[in-house]
Parts: C-alpha cells; sequence; structure tokens
C-alpha cells in the first residue's frame, strides 16, 4: 500500500479517494518502470537542485531542492475550484460547469485527453540522450526539470483519466505507457512527437517552439466546460512557463554567443563563424524554420468540424476565450483560411466554428513573433547586420490546405522541383546537423562552466549563483 | 392540420387503454358453438379510439385491434374448449376494408408505426396460437376482403371466399394510398402462401383485387364458395380443423380479470411491474418482481391460483406496461430493465411449467411469456439491463436481461449479496424470438462452443465475472467504478440519434436466418416506414394525404 499523501503530493484528496488509490496502484509502479526504460538516460541516484510542486498555494508550487532522480515527487495538482465557473460557450453557455464527465462527450474528452497526455512522455522520451551533450550544470538540471514536470503532466492526465473514465481510462492510461516516441510498430500519437530531439539547439527550439503549442492547446482546455480539464490544466500552465523560458533563453544565449564571437573575430561568413566553435545566425534560422513549420501542424487542419464540435459541445475554447468580447457561440461569425489556389495564397472566409484550430494557430504565432523579435534585439544590440525572421505560415506543411503544396519561406508557390533545389536554403541539412552536433560531443558540467557555443545565462535558478552545484552525480 | 399529429404526445396518464373486456366491445361480438368460437366483425363507423374520422366499411384502427387482441386472449383463457376460430363479418358484402385511411392520413409518423406493429403482433399471436396451442383459425371472407382486412386473413390457417361475382381479395395499398400492405400481408402472400412472384406483383398493384376461381388458383385464398353454401362449408371446414386440436373438451378457463394497476406522474403500478419514469433523464426504470417465496406448484394449485399466478399475472403486467409505454412517453428511449425477488421462486415456477406443457392453461401462460418477451425485441426503445445485488435475472426473468441491448453487472464480489445471474431451462428454446431462436442462441449466432457449457451451468449463480466470462454480460464495473459508468453510459445513450438507435437495434436483436415474422418486422416494417415519411405519401400531394378529397395525387417520379 503507498502513502499516497506523502509520496503523491496532492490536493484532491487522495487519501480517501479509493477510485484513484486503486487505479494508481497499478500505474504507479508502472510509470516508474516507464521512467527507467525512458526517462533521462543513466541518470539514477543523480541528486539535481528541482523545483518540485507540493501544494497550489503560491509558496507550494515550487519548493526547491536536492531530489534523487527518480525519487521525484510527482503530484497531482488543480487550480482551486470555483464553485460559480460556468460553461462559458457553445450550446451549453452558462449551464454550471461539469463537475463530472457529460456521458454524451465521454469518448470525445478521453480522445482529446489522451491526446494532450500522450504528448508528455514523447518529449521525455526524445530528449532522453541529451544529457550526455550539456553545454553547462545549469543547462543539465533545466533539462531535468523539464522532464519531471512534462512527467507531472502525464500524472495531470492520468489524473482525468483514473478519476472520471472508468476502466476504459485506465486502460488509456496504460497506453500512455506503452507508445514509445519514434517506434514504428506503437509511435506516439501526434507525428511532430515522433521526430528525435538530437542536439541542445533542437531542445532549446522544441521547447520554444513546440511546448508553446502545448501552452496553447493547454490554454484551449483550460476553458473547458469539463471543470475538472479547465482546473488540471491551468495549474500545468504555470509549469509549461518555464519550459518555454529554457527555450526561449536557451536559443537567446546560443544568438548572444555567436554575436559576440563575430563581433570579437570581426567575421560574418557562416564557415568563418563555424570555423570559431559556434553556430552561424543562417543555421540558426534555419533551425526556427524548421520546428516552426513543424509546430504549426500540430494544431491541425485548417478547417475541422472536430475543432467545431468540442467547441460547440463546450470541451475546448479558443485562447482566452472568456476574454473575447462577442457571442461564444459563433453561429454566423466568420473567419479567415488561407489556401493555394493556381500560383498564388489566397485568404478566404469560413464559418469561424470550423476554423477554430487555425485561429488557434493564429494567436499561437502573433506570441511566437514577439519571442523572435526579443531574439533580434540581443543580435542587434551586440551590432551585427543580421535579421531573423518566420517563413510564411505555408512553408513546409504537412498538415491541413498547405499539405503537398511546395511553398517557399517568403510565401511563393513553387513547384516541387524548384522547392527542393533550395531546401537546403531553408531548412538544416544533414551537415548542418551534423556541424552542430560535433559541438557538442561531450558534456561539460564543472560548475560554472559553459560550453564554447553558448553564453552563460543572466542569473542563476532560484537566485543561486552561476556555479551553484544543480546536479550532485554520485 | 393533422387532427392527430397535433395533438400534445401523450403520457401513461392519457394513453389508450390496451385493457378491455367483451362487455365493453364496440367492434366484435364473440360467440361461442362448442369447439368452435366466432369472431365477427362489425365496426362501429363513430367508435374511432381518437377523433377526426369514420370507420366505415368495417376499417378499423388501434381501437378495434385492442378489441381483437383481447378477444384472442379471452379465446386462448377462458375457453379452453374452443379449437377452432371463425374470423367473419357483420357487414352486408364487406368483410374488411382494412386499416382506416382517413386515420392513417391524419396520424403522425409514430402512432401510424406504432399502429402497424401492435397490429402485426396480433396477427403473429394468431398464428403462434395455431402454432402452440391448438388453436385454428378460419377467414370467412363473407365480403369484399381488403388490405388490412385480407392481411388479418392471412395471419389465419385458412382463408376462404364468398363467391358472389363481386367479393375479392385485394391489396390496394400501393394503387391506392401509395404505401405497402405493411401488416405482414407482402410478406405472408410469399412466405406462408407462396404467390408466385409475378402473381403477387400483379395482385399487389391491381386496387380492384382478385375474386373467384383465379384467388384459388393464385393460391391467395383455400377456397371460393356460393353464397348459399358458405355458411355450412366454413363451419364443416371448422369441425374438421378443431380436430387436429388437443384442446381439452370438458375443461373450464380462468377468468382474464382487469389488472390493477395505477398511472401517476411518477409512471405505472402493478403488483409485480413497476415503470418508472424519469422524465429528466428520458429514461423509464421498468422493473419485474418475482415472488419472495418458493412454492410448489401442481396443475391443480395453478389453475386455482389462475389470473393471480404470478408467471401470468407478471406476464400481463409487463405486457400492458410494454403496450402502454411505446403508445405513449415516445421521448423516453432508454429503457433500464431490472428486477428483483428471489430466484429460486423462479427456478422452480420454470421447471413446473416446463414439465406440464400438456395442460391446457400452463401451456397457455408459457405462450403468454412467450409473445410477452417478443415485444420487448421489436421494441423501438434501447434497453440496458442493470443487474445489481438484489436482483433476480433467473431464468424466465433472465429473458429481460438478454432481451435488452446491453447488460450491465455490478462486480461487487465482497458484497454479503453479491449480484448474479441464473440460467434455466427455459432459457434454451422455450421463449423463442422472432427469428424462432432462444435469445441465447441468437446471442452467440447458435454457436455450440457457446451454447453448451452454459446448460451445464443451469441453475448456478453466475457471479458478475462468471456471466462476463460466458457471454451473458456486457460490462462489470466494480464498486469503484459502477455508479459513474452507468451513468455515463445511460447519458451516452439516451444523447444519440433515436432514429439511428432505433434502426441500431432492429438491425442487432434479431439477426442470423429469417423467418417471416423477422422479415416483417425487419424488411416490410422498414421499408413501409422509409414509405411513410417520403413526400410521394405522406406530402401535401401525396397519395395518403390526398387520398379521399379528389384531388390529384402528384408524384416525384425519381427513384431512390
Amino acid at each position: 500500500m503507498i502513502n499516497y499523501t506523502e509520496k503523491i503530493p496532492n490536493n484532491v484528496d487522495l487519501g480517501r479517494d479509493r477510485v484513484l488509490q486503486r487505479a494508481l496502484e497499478h500505474w504507479q509502479p508502472a510509470y516508474l518502470g516507464w521512467w527507467y526504460d525512458m526517462g533521462p538516460n543513466e541518470t539514477h541516484n543523480y541528486h539535481v537542485y528541482l523545483r518540485t510542486a507540493v501544494s497550489v498555494e503560491p509558496d507550494g508550487w515550487a519548493r526547491f531542492g536536492y531530489v534523487q532522480m527518480p525519487e521525484y515527487r510527482w503530484g497531482i495538482f488543480l487550480q482551486p475550484r470555483d464553485e460559480k465557473r460556468q460553461v462559458n460557450f457553445g450550446t451549453h453557455k452558462g449551464e454550471p460547469a461539469w463537475q463530472e464527465v457529460p456521458g454524451e462527450y465521454r469518448s470525445t474528452l478521453r480522445r482529446v485527453i489522451v491526446t494532450q497526455g500522450d504528448t508528455e512522455p514523447a518529449s521525455v522520451e526524445q530528449q532522453r540522450m541529451l544529457g550526455a551533450s550539456c553545454p553547462s550544470m545549469y543547462d543539465l538540471r533545466n533539462i531535468f526539470q523539464v522532464n519531471v514536470e512534462e512527467g507531472r503532466h502525464l500524472w495531470a492526465m492520468v489524473y482525468l483519466l483514473h478519476r472520471y473514465f472508468g476502466r476504459d481510462g485506465r486502460e488509456e492510461a496504460e497506453a500512455l505507457l506503452e507508445r514509445r516516441s519514434g517506434d514504428a510498430d506503437n509511435p506516439r500519437i501526434l507525428g511532430a512527437f515522433n521526430e528525435p530531439t538530437p542536439d541542445w539547439l533542437s531542445f532549446y527550439m522544441f521547447t520554444f517552439f513546440t511546448d508553446r503549442d502545448g501552452k496553447f492547446q493547454l490554454c484551449a482546455l483550460a476553458e473547458s466546460g469539463f471543470d475538472p480539464l479547465a482546473r488540471t490544466c491551468r495549474f500545468m500552465l504555470t509549469e509549461e512557463a518555464h519550459h518555454m523560458f529554457v527555450g526561449e533563453t536557451g536559443v537567446s544565449r546560443i544568438i548572444q554567443r555567436t554575436c559576440e564571437v563575430m563581433k570579437e573575430n570581426k567575421v560574418d561568413d557562416p564557415s568563418d563563424v563555424r570555423a570559431l566553435g559556434v553556430i552561424d545566425l543562417p543555421t540558426i534560422q534555419k533551425y526556427i524554420n524548421f520546428h516552426y513549420s513543424v509546430t504549426l501542424d500540430l494544431y491541425g487542419s485548417d478547417v475541422s468540424s472536430n475543432a467545431a464540435n468540442y467547441y460547440t459541445s463546450g470541451l475546448k475554447g479558443r485562447f482566452e476565450e472568456t476574454k473575447i468580447d462577442d457571442d461564444h457561440l459563433l453561429i454566423d461569425a466568420q473567419y479567415p483560411v488561407s489556401e493555394v489556389i493556381g500560383d498564388k495564397i489566397v485568404a478566404k472566409n469560413v464559418p469561424a466554428l470550423t476554423a477554430l484550430n487555425e485561429r488557434l494557430r493564429d494567436d499561437y504565432i502573433k506570441e511566437i513573433e514577439a519571442g523572435l523579435g526579443r531574439w533580434q534585439r540581443v543580435i542587434d544590440k551586440v551590432g551585427i547586420p543580421y535579421r531573423l525572421t518566420l517563413p510564411h505560415k505555408a512553408f513546409h506543411r504537412a498538415i491541413g490546405n498547405f499539405a503537398g503544396r511546395w511553398i517557399s519561406t517568403s510565401g511563393e508557390v513553387l513547384t516541387e522541383e524548384v522547392w527542393k533545389k533550395r531546401e537546403s536554403e531553408w531548412l538544416p541539412s544533414d551537415s548542418d546537423r551534423a556541424y552542430v552536433q560535433s559541438l557538442m560531443a561531450g558534456r561539460v558540467v564543472e560548475p560554472g562552466k559553459f560550453a564554447n557555443w553558448i553564453s552563460p545565462p543572466l542569473r542563476g535558478i532560484n537566485h543561486q549563483a552561476l556555479n551553484f552545484e544543480y546536479v550532485r552525480f554520485n | 392540420m393533422d387532427a392527430v399529429a397535433s395533438q400534445q404526445p401523450l403520457s401513461v396518464i392519457d394513453s389508450p387503454d390496451y385493457q378491455t373486456d367483451p362487455s365493453r366491445y364496440r367492434h366484435w361480438k364473440l360467440s361461442f358453438d362448442g369447439p368452435i368460437a366466432t369472431l365477427t366483425m362489425d365496426v362501429a363507423e363513430d367508435g374511432g379510439i381518437r377523433p377526426g374520422y369514420k370507420l366505415k366499411l368495417n376499417s378499423y384502427d388501434l381501437g378495434v385491434d385492442i378489441e381483437l387482441h383481447d378477444a384472442l386472449q379471452r379465446i386462448r383463457f377462458e375457453h379452453p374448449e374452443v379449437r377452432s376460430v371463425i374470423i367473419s363479418s357483420a357487414k352486408n358484402r364487406v368483410f374488411c376494408s382494412g386499416a382506416n385511411i382517413y386515420m392513417l392520413g391524419l396520424s403522425s409518423h409514430a402512432w401510424k408505426v406504432n399502429f402497424c406493429k401492435f397490429t402485426n403482433e396480433t396477427r403473429n399471436g394468431i398464428e403462434d396460437s395455431s402454432a402452440h396451442s391448438g388453436l385454428k383459425f378460419i377467414a370467412a371472407c363473407n365480403g369484399t376482403t381488403a388490405g388490412g382486412g385480407y392481411e388479418l386473413a392471412l395471419a389465419c390457417d385458412e382463408i376462404i371466399l364468398i363467391d358472389d361475382r363481386s367479393s375479392a381479395v385485394s391489396l390496394p395499398e400501393l394503387p391506392l394510398l401509395g404505401v405497402l400492405p405493411g401488416t405482414g400481408g407482402l410478406t405472408r402472400v410469399t412466405d406462408k402462401r407462396h404467390v408466385r412472384r409475378d402473381h403477387a406483383d400483379m395482385f399487389c398493384t391491381n386496387p380492384d383485387g382478385v375474386r373467384g376461381q383465379r384467388a384459388k388458383d393464385w393460391r391467395l385464398v383455400d377456397d371460393v364458395v356460393k353464397p348459399q353454401q358458405f355458411a355450412d362449408h366454413v363451419k364443416q371446414r371448422a369441425h374438421e380443423l378443431a380436430k387436429q386440436s388437443d384442446r381439452p373438451a370438458d375443461a373450464r378457463g380462468i377468468s382474464l380479470t382487469p389488472l390493477k394497476r395505477t398511472a401517476d406522474e411518477a409512471g405505472l403500478h402493478y403488483k409485480y411491474v413497476d415503470a418508472q419514469l424519469d422524465r429528466q433523464a428520458r429514461t423509464v426504470t421498468l422493473i419485474v418482481r418475482a415472488p419472495k417465496s418458493v412454492v410448489e406448484y401442481t396443475v391443480e394449485t395453478a389453475f386455482a391460483a389462475g389470473v393471480s399466478w404470478w408467471p401470468l399475472q407478471m406476464a400481463r403486467e409487463l405486457d400492458d406496461a410494454i403496450l402502454t409505454l411505446r403508445t405513449s412517453e415516445l421521448g423516453l428511449g432508454l429503457w433500464i430493465l431490472k428486477t428483483a425477488g428471489n430466484p429460486d421462486s423462479v427456478l422452480v415456477m420454470d421447471k413446473f411449467i416446463l414439465s406440464h406443457q400438456s395442460n391446457w392453461f400452463v401451456r397457455e401462460v408459457l405462450g403468454m411469456l412467450r409473445r410477452t418477451f417478443a415485444r420487448l425485441d421489436v421494441t423501438s426503445r434501447s434497453m440496458f439491463a442493470i443487474v445489481e445485488p438484489g436482483s433476480c435475472f433467473a431464468g424466465t426473468l433472465l429473458e429481460l436481461a438478454l432481451a435488452a441491448d446491453r447488460v450491465y453487472m455490478h462486480d461487487a464480489e465482497e458484497a454479503s449479496s453479491p449480484s448474479f445471474v441464473m440460467l434455466s431451462e427455459m432459457n434454451f428454446g422455450a421463449l423463442p424470438m422472432v427469428n424462432h431462436l432462444s435469445r441465447l442462441a441468437s446471442r452467440f449466432y447458435r454457436d455450440a462452443a457457446q451454447l453448451d457449457p452454459l446448460r451445464a451451468r443451469i441453475g448456478v449463480k453466475l457471479s458478475a465475472r462468471d456471466a462476463l466470462e460466458a457471454g451473458l454480460a456486457t460490462a462489470a464495473p466494480d464498486d469503484l467504478d459502477w455508479e459513474d459508468e452507468i451513468r455515463q453510459a445511460i447519458e451516452l445513450r439516451t444523447a444519440q440519434s433515436p432514429d439511428a438507435l432505433t434502426g441500431l437495434e432492429a438491425n442487432l436483436r434479431f439477426g442470423g436466418a429469417e423467418t417471416l415474422e423477422t422479415r416483417i418486422f425487419g424488411r416490410l416494417s422498414a421499408w413501409q416506414n422509409w414509405i411513410f415519411i417520403r413526400p410521394n405519401a405522406v406530402g401535401a400531394n401525396g397519395a395518403l394525404k390526398v387520398y379521399g378529397t379528389g384531388a390529384p395525387v402528384k408524384f416525384n417520379w425519381e427513384r431512390v
């Protein structure tokens, strides 16, 4: 028997909830088994300076201290309940928010939760080899933090499955531990989560771009009429912010380092930059192009009846739904969606209900643009004449209206032949990737030391010094 | 404006009453002469069960058929000496002209479908009694026998048509009304009477029908007889048919006294059956109770109990509840079937009933059970059986679970009285469905590998896990899952399309080989119900709508 409150911090009354206890008795050991197999490689017995959520109070959600891997206390937390909360959109608008799963929407909700839940362990699996090439102890600690929190997010989704979906829910929770990122026979559900994360530049890009998709999906689910899902997602969002911070500052520090080296050595040709052991800006631009375009696909088809159904049923809202000033029904509303007609990309209005994926994607793009602007300021500040740009949203897409089209980063409609000829201008080539990986042949773990290709951060974690011993190897 | 269709949906309180008795008949006369009973149709024009139409020319509506159904029950139970039944008419030159067209034109779709279902069941009941009870039926067609009138005749063992140079048998539904002879007519012409298909095609498209020798040559009737000899011939045939019967000559019947029943906002309440309405959830919880104590019956004590004998009273109550709920409470789309009582009392009863089938009364009681459960199979409501601690899904009552679309069993094996189901011999063929298979055989597609081991477990309390393994339960959630699982299953079911569910259930419930009955309920009814909602029948210029108004019919000529 597990001492639940001790082992599993929670605010769901786990100690008295027999439904959950029964489910976890089986799942918790299976989860640890998965972590041993698929969590960060060869980290058992490391002591890592981690943040652990032990309650939802302001002083409880971020307790720092050394944790012996893998004895992290994965907890179950929901944002405290607002008794007056309502369903805020769709046909059930104005009804009290559902505290139980409406039978009518059971399978839809389960699918939504499983799809979200599946991304969490997937990213841990994608990143499991990166500890061997970390650029600093600080970064090693950060990736572990991201990993344990993705693990906790898996717990959060599994909590919903266990608590509200009976036997089907327990079976789905098991299956979340059985799928494997990149496994041909039993892959993770979404394509982007089956791509490897082979190097630290990819990792930072992933956490900036792809984890931000996670944020927007969580934001949309945080509006759900199914209150336990909404409250779970709200709490997850507090942690997701850190992951995006790791990504944004990681890329920013790489840019910083590259620009400093370029300026000190007065070089700007990429091969000269590479000769100095840092990542040239065009390569960074290509990584941006890749991760941005792959992540845009995660929002799904531009026109989607599923998305419309989710909204009308009150299951998944828009980004910041309750701050939007409209009828929250969208029966007559329109929204522009782009498609290729002839050799032009043309926007046309479609029913807004069917364009909710596109709308969420557009909300995401706005935030990405702001982040890109901050990176640009790093370049500008050093005084390097180089502009980072976001590719056109039609570039390199595999889902939606642009799938199967050959569109350049600036939005020209090309033939396949022309596009393929220019592909290496836009996307990292094998040699680009090989170069990036060559910089990361070994790990840098001396406290306070950083790999040559990245700048130190401005400050340490939890006000600790940069040379703090964030990871103790035993 | 449709007079009937525009009325508020019915509740159990204002539903038509399916109970009646001969003293209240308005449309039929029931007379007895030794082994022969005569049912004489004499429909009162002003006696429609709903306003808005006149029942001319011995045409019928639901009220007329309720009386026919009651009369058959009286013959079965109150007159064991009856061996053959003559069905005839008191009208001049008209036997029966079928379902009243104006009534059909005024009725909502749901009313029409339910009416047809009940009339089909009553006609199947005639054939059921011929097959199992030694009751033979003669249609003495002493005048025009049209549409539903001929369909009634088709349900009889023998059809004798008067040869007066004008009376014909006909199925004019298609040429006159743009619909089908949907009360089994089309099916029985082929499957029962083996009328060649080109003759059947001619017959069913000609509004005048067929008379005289050709009617006999085409196998539409068994005999055609001149008016002078008609009555004697019918009587003679009735006596000859009576000879085939093993019904007792000297037995007394039992009196089918009215059921004690309360209908109120909460539902329908009987002694052994309770139907609890939940309008919010759109469900009915139908509870059937078995006796608490085990009684060993003899033929004599069972007969002495008569109408109060549990299997008969329970079946009559359940029958009445099914019919009433089907006619009213259209919006309560899910029936949750529950049971209570002592399983041993049911098993003892089952054994007694099956080992005393040579007794007419016990045999009739089994017939009543058989026909009642068969109504469930063709009911256009979803049914979930809920097996909980305290439930009594044993033997005869297990048929309720086997009739249901899903069986949810509460796996409470650690409880002091865990839930269980029990098989009896009754589940292995005595209560066939419309496909002539037991519900078990139907469930397992007659697979001996699954059925034979079950026979070895007759009388054993099968736990939720046993039942799940044996394929008798759909799901067996445990204590922790039970409540939420059942709630969600019910919510989901009641949220799905009622039309699609009706179609789905009709397809899944009685699969396998076709019988005359499955063809009626599965094929004929489905086509008829499709035609019933098409503009060519019920549009402003549809054939059914304009019939009798003189206005021209306008068809949309596109074949679909």
